[in-house]
């Protein structure tokens, strides 16, 4: 079996058993693995501008609350309906990321890290700031009656579930196209060797700019099905902790791989979930597993997998 | 004059409601079908069994009553949320020493929520679907209840917050979403208007927090003082997470008679204390809510200007001259010194004017329990119906801060407000408002809304 | 108030903001320039020095100004040995890698909170200043009988404050000595050049390495205890430290010590002066705003000699 086969018959094999999982998980871990699954199409927005492009970005809530904030605006202020409403959460991030993606070719490294995190602040402050349309911190809710797409009601448990999953398949299969896709490998080119990239004739500025729109609608998407399937828009979401997170479950699950950010927003839900069940000082268990995995796992969970064997992962 | 928001759904939820009644009535006639299927089979059952039917019983009743408490251990509201574990362990204790409720023993299971609405609401599901809580309880921060109160909803599980955020009686919650514990800001601020305009002057100048809890300040209070016959000077938010205050007060205009103060998080006591190195000894009347202050020693280093300024309190944190039986059981319940401060460290002072909202809020879901004959999980709507036809609840053991009234239509609860003044760095009574000055016209009316 | 007044109390601000940032930025820059490392817990050894300084000074009974020295001088060595344990335990081992060690720090972050959450408290903590005098300043102005005094309508500062500003400049003049002046600073500087080229010459680049993580983060926790009096020490306080910080360090351009430090004045005083002319949440977004464009034009930073 060629290797191209046996990756997407391993992804779609995932879809397969989170659809399946969809009968037998109980109503918590139910409930739980349709935010998951949500989450991870952030870290997966994420994953590509930093896993492949080797960009890394401290202000990716800018995008997660773009998505977010166009949602529940145009659906709080315009009572537009939920259909129309994704749309323009989809849109916000398009345009948010093209405009700070244009400014952001300029810099690199740390000057990249720095402008992205000035700019989701200043993002996170504008929510703030009209506070009269957004609410502030307090946020919006989104009415439970309101949260529905051609009849289907995205606040019940069930077609939660499945909005989450069929979200999730189709950043998988973006993510596995752009992998597999000329673009893609230009992307790894450009992490691995911008100068060389160049001298072998790639318009490096286009690729990096696309990954950023690509990245940042994606977290965008996450945003504002976020907003929808649970109903809440809030500043929170804007803030440096929210930028930080996609990071994290980024290296954990494994930067540069397709299912690194599925298993890594997995584990640190979990991670903490279940800590926090043992002890009150569950950040101390988290804490001590986090350093524990660098020391061991030094390529993220999946990325160790690949390193150990499985050499074909995308 | 406030946001169309809240407007725009209750519109809303009055356009739904039409077709949500023809449900109800649908759904009440199909109640009562399984209502008389599961009499039959229970009858049957204890026919043909009755040992066993006997004995399932027996376990249901000895079972706890399991309360899920959201609590905020971590983030920037762990100072509350320790006292707020602190007050409910305490009214726990007192009421399963006193025969539970329906003779059952309370049991509470408390999570993190990290002072997050994310967390908040995984925590509520986990407490809903994985603990099997009989209903959900607790937490301060504003931004937590609104992000959990959607899930609870969805859920279908009693919320009863202690927040003191007007979000309940705005209309922007759900039915399942209740605060009779604790009076909402909006009531507690408009009914320091008439104090502030006839005590301490006209000319105000209110410095806040640049966030919705903030801004309930500044709207709420400036419509009221304008009802006074006062005046808003000048409006000063401050961004959250500020650490240093000193280059925002010049904003201060000279001819202000009184600054209204309201702060919170880590760094109320920095914003207090460089508003008094900012003004010397020549500063104006100045009148705080005791948020700015809240599980702070009033004795700290920096704060000796404040003698003779005034606060709000929701629950006066030094035990007053007149101070009632029912304050000084619940300051021994909690382990509360006459200074507000732990019993067993004087340093750790308590979060004495909020705190008591969990205290009264376990004391009425025990009287919605006993009223609605709360048996389990299926019975959760009778509960919220129990709770809402409750209206005074006398100053008693039960509401050790004060009579209470609670309006079952916006489930929140109005009560007294406390106006204290800083003499010799104790907070002595000044003014107590009636609760008429807190009330305000309905904003929604929940009892309308299908469960 | 008067604009001229208010102008001068935003720089004096400012320099107190600016004082406190850059003790701690030159920490962060020492890390990041000879290491190469983004060390997320950062903030959080500015914390552990402002917890350690609440509990020497309460622990010393008498005159604050006595609990206050010893924190001075017992709270930044203890905050560097703990740095240099974190190092050689967990950094050491995972070969300085960047991405790693972001998640390590990141661990270490929540260790080093949940910890001071579980022994500290949640409380905010305030420590007495050895001395806090409230000092009006004088203007000059023009008057029909010549120059004369007159003292502007809330224009005025603490004795403390200005002590903070002296302190941090007395420090960093003492770190530039160590850095040309002395053997260490010359080892120090030569790890940061060229790590291969300095282990060829025998230079142990392992001690360097624990000792400037011990010295970024001893430096750190300085700012804590200076800043502990007029703030309060509180397990979330590093946050915003460390983000200023970062900042900083990338503005004033990687490695670069004198850009750090302008970057530090600038960052403060900027703070303190943007906030008199628009209303302060707009004042925080202007400002933002304003080191974004700036590295979107200069990405090497003021003192950078290329982008990174």
């Amino acid at each position: 079996m060629s290797e191209l086969k046996k990756s997407w018959l391993l992804h779609l094999g995932i879809v397969a058993l989170l659809f399946v999982l969809q009968f037998v998980l109980p109503s918590y871990h139910h409930a739980s693995m349709a935010r998951i699954m949500v989450l991870t199409c952030y870290a997966m927005g994420y994953n590509i501008l930093f896993g492949y492009t080797g960009l890394l970005s401290l202000g990716h809530a800018l995008f997660f609350a773009a998505g977010m904030y166009g949602l529940s605006l145009s659906m709080q202020h315009l009572e537009w309906l939920a259909g129309p409403a994704l749309i323009i959460g989809l849109l916000s991030g398009v345009v948010v990321s093209l405009t700070i993606g244009l400014l952001l070719l300029r810099t690199t490294g740390v000057a990249f890290m720095i402008v992205t995190l000035m700019f989701s602040q200043a993002g996170y402050l504008t929510v703030l700031y009209f506070g009269e349309f957004t609410r502030g911190d307090e946020g919006l809710v989104i009415q439970q009656e309101l949260r529905s797409i051609a009849g289907i009601d995205l606040s019940d448990p069930t077609s939660r579930y499945f909005a989450a999953l069929l979200l999730m398949t189709i950043c998988i299969i973006v993510s596995l196209r752009v992998v597999q896709a000329g673009f893609g490998r230009v992307l790894v080119a450009i992490r691995e060797n911008n100068e060389r990239t160049r001298m072998l004739g790639y318009d490096i500025q286009r690729h990096k700019l696309s990954a950023i729109v690509l990245s940042g609608t994606m977290s965008a998407a996450a945003g504002a099905c976020y907003c929808l399937l649970f109903g809440y828009a809030g500043a929170t979401f804007a803030s440096v902790q929210y930028s930080i997170f996609p990071l994290l479950w980024v290296l954990l699950g494994g930067a540069g791989t397709v299912l690194g950010p599925f298993v890594g927003t997995l584990f640190m839900f979990y991670l903490i979930d279940l800590s926090s069940g043992l002890t009150t000082a569950y950040m101390l268990i988290a804490g001590f597993s986090l350093v524990m995995l660098t020391l061991f796992a030094p390529q993220g969970l999946v990325g160790e997998i690949r390193r150990r064997g499985l050499r074909w992962l995308p | 004059m406030r946001k169309p928001t809240n407007n725009v759904s209750i519109k809303r939820n009055h356009q739904v409601d039409m077709g949500q009644v023809q449900n109800m009535t649908k759904q009440s006639s199909r109640r009562k079908a399984i209502k008389t299927l599961a009499a039959t089979t229970a009858l049957v059952a204890t026919a043909s069994s009755l040992p066993l039917f006997g004995r399932y019983s027996q376990a249901e009743a000895s079972e706890p009553i399991k309360i899920g408490f959201q609590v905020h251990r971590t983030g920037i509201g762990a100072a509350y949320g320790r006292w707020y574990d602190r007050a409910t362990k305490a009214a726990v204790k007192k009421i399963n020493d006193e025969g539970g409720i329906n003779g059952r023993k309370v049991e509470i299971i408390a999570e993190d929520d990290g002072t997050d609405p994310k967390r908040g609401a995984e925590v509520v599901e986990k407490m809903a679907t994985q603990h099997g809580c009989d209903i959900a309880f607790g937490t301060l921060f504003s931004h937590v209840v609104i992000g959990s109160a959607p899930r609870a909803g969805e859920l279908k599980i009693p919320y009863f917050v202690v927040s003191e955020g007007h979000h309940v009686a705005s209309g922007m919650l759900n039915r399942y979403t209740l605060q009779p514990g604790i009076t909402d800001v909006k009531s507690q601020v408009q009914a320091m208007a008439p104090f502030v305009s006839s005590s301490l002057g006209k000319k105000v100048t209110m410095i806040y927090p640049d966030f919705a809890f903030g801004h309930d300040h500044r709207d709420y209070f400036s419509a009221a003082i304008e009802a006074q016959g006062g005046q808003v000077v000048a409006k000063i938010a401050i961004p959250p997470t500020e650490s240093s205050f000193t280059k925002y007060f010049p904003k201060i205009p000279r001819n202000t008679d009184v600054i209204y103060h309201v702060m919170v998080g880590p760094a109320v006591l920095t914003f207090v204390k460089e508003m008094g190195e900012f003004f010397g000894n020549s500063r104006p009347e100045i009148f705080g809510f005791i948020d700015s202050l809240e599980a702070v020693d009033l004795a700290s280093p920096g704060l000796e200007f404040l003698e003779g300024t005034y606060f709000w309190e929701g629950n006066p944190r030094y035990a007053q001259a007149n101070q009632s039986v029912y304050d000084k059981d619940y300051r021994t319940a909690v382990g509360v010194d006459a200074n507000g401060a732990s019993l067993s460290d004087s340093k750790d002072v308590s979060t004495y004017a909020h705190m008591f909202g969990c205290w009264e809020t376990l004391h009425i879901v025990k009287a919605g329990m006993e009223a609605s004959g709360y048996s389990g999980p299926k019975d959760r709507a009778k509960l919220i119906e129990a709770v809402e036809a409750m209206t005074l609840m006398p100053h008693s053991h039960a509401h050790p801060q004060g009579a209470k009234e609670f309006n079952g239509r916006t489930h929140q609860v109005f009560g007294h407000q406390y106006i204290t003044k800083v003499t010799n760095s104790k907070l002595v009574l000044a003014h107590t408002t009636s609760i008429s000055d807190t009330y305000y016209p309905d904003e929604v009316d929940y009892t309308k809304q299908p469960f | 108030m008067e604009l001229g007044p208010y102008i001068i109390l935003g720089l004096l601000e400012g320099l107190v903001t600016a004082a406190v940032l850059s003790l701690m930025a030159v920490g962060l820059s020492l890390v990041f320039g000879v290491m190469r490392v983004v060390n997320v817990a950062h903030g959080e050894f500015f914390m552990v020095g402002a917890v350690l300084a609440w509990w020497i000074a309460g622990s010393i009974e008498g005159n604050p100004a006595l609990g206050f020295v010893a924190a001075m001088l017992l709270a930044p060595p203890l905050t560097a040995g703990l740095a240099v344990i974190a190092d050689q335990l967990i950094l050491k081992r995972i070969g300085y890698d960047p991405e790693r060690t972001i998640v390590a720090t990141i661990g270490l972050l929540y260790v080093i909170q949940q910890l001071t959450l579980m022994t500290f408290g949640p409380d905010a903590r305030p420590v007495e200043a050895p001395f806090n005098n409230r000092l009006s300043i004088p203007l000059l102005e023009w008057t029909n009988d010549g120059l004369a005094l007159y003292w502007p309508w809330g224009l005025g500062t603490t004795s403390y404050k200005i002590a903070v500003i002296l302190a941090a400049l007395t420090l960093l003049v003492a770190i530039w000595l160590l850095m040309t002046r002395t053997r260490y600073g010359l080892i120090m500087r030569a790890t940061q050049l060229d790590r291969e080229t300095a282990l060829a010459f025998a230079i142990p680049v392992n001690r360097v390495y624990a000792s400037v993580f011990g010295l970024g983060a001893g430096l750190a926790a300085l700012g804590g205890v200076l800043i502990v009096p007029i703030q309060q020490a509180h397990y979330l306080m590093g946050h915003d430290p460390l983000l200023l910080s970062f900042i900083v360090v990338i503005i004033g351009g990687l490695g670069s010590l004198p850009g750090t430090i302008v970057a530090a004045l600038l960052i403060g005083l900027s703070d303190g002066i943007i906030s008199i002319f628009f209303s302060p949440t707009l004042a925080k977004i202007i400002a933002t705003l304003a080191v974004a464009f700036f590295l979107v034009f200069r990405p090497q930073g003021f003192f950078g000699k290329r982008a990174l």
